[in-house]
């Protein structure tokens, strides 16, 4: 006889998002003491200094890796607290749904403002 | 009924003004997360792009933030970055089960408290 085996609950995605969250915290710590210490040893004063900090090609790919790893850990804090208030389905999708379009807006925004002229 | 059984129901006392440190830490934390994902980030964005477009936009926002409203405003901001920072330090040593007991995990709540409001209050010094 074939034993019940099927998980019942969860599709398991709460452990990876769980452990995401806090990889891409260590991410923006990391980049938070880099970055402080960057501009306080070099202060940009004209747009020029800031345009060559910001365009440089180490700090300019930190700055996308850092902006990355907040939007995914933005998303699954906004969701945390999207579950834990907004109990009736439709209103959490809803919620949740303008969580996410307004996140892959930024990510598009940043990338543009980083790569543009 | 045995002696050991605790009264029930218990009634906690939610009043944000009477929470231990490690729930102020907590409710902290949240609300400083969602409010750097709106609307402090957009904001950032916002000048990130307005300061890298043109001198105009760079002189502009320089001398906007030289106003002192506008500088408290920015540390405002400033403060829930670090609380949420510091907050989240301690959430990932919890995590690694350091300092989880009881009176360990209420002291680094306080420093928690402390050191985002001293973040602030050195970069504010450091700016002014």
């Amino acid at each position: 006889m074939k034993r019940y085996t099927r998980t019942p609950v969860g599709a398991h995605y709460g452990l990876g998002d769980w452990l995401l969250q806090r990889l891409t915290a260590v991410v923006m710590a990391l980049y938070t003491v880099f970055a402080l210490a960057y501009v306080v040893c070099y202060p940009p004063h004209t747009r020029a200094d800031w345009k060559a900090m910001v365009s440089g090609g180490f700090l300019r790919l930190f700055t996308m890796l850092f902006i990355a790893a907040l939007l995914y850990h933005a998303w699954v804090g906004m969701r945390d607290i999207l579950m834990d208030y907004l109990h009736a389905t439709g209103v959490r999708l809803a919620a949740q749904s303008i969580v996410a379009l307004v996140l892959a807006f930024y990510l598009i925004w940043s990338a543009s403002i980083l790569w543009g002229k | 009924m045995s002696a050991a059984q605790k009264p029930r129901p218990k009634y906690y006392d939610l009043n944000l003004a009477h929470l231990p440190p490690p729930g102020l830490v907590s409710i902290f934390h949240r609300v400083s997360g969602a409010l750097l994902f709106f609307p402090i980030l957009p904001a950032l964005l916002y000048l990130l792009q307005a300061t890298l477009g043109s001198d105009e936009g760079f002189a502009r926002w320089r001398d906007f933030f030289n106003e002192p409203v506008a500088k408290l405003a920015a540390l405002g901001a400033i403060w829930l970055y670090a609380h949420h920072f510091f907050a989240g330090i301690r959430y990932l040593l919890l995590d690694l089960h350091i300092g989880i007991e009881k009176a360990p995990a209420r002291t680094s709540a306080v420093v928690v408290l402390v050191l985002g409001l001293l973040a602030t209050l050195l970069i504010g010094w450091r700016w002014w």
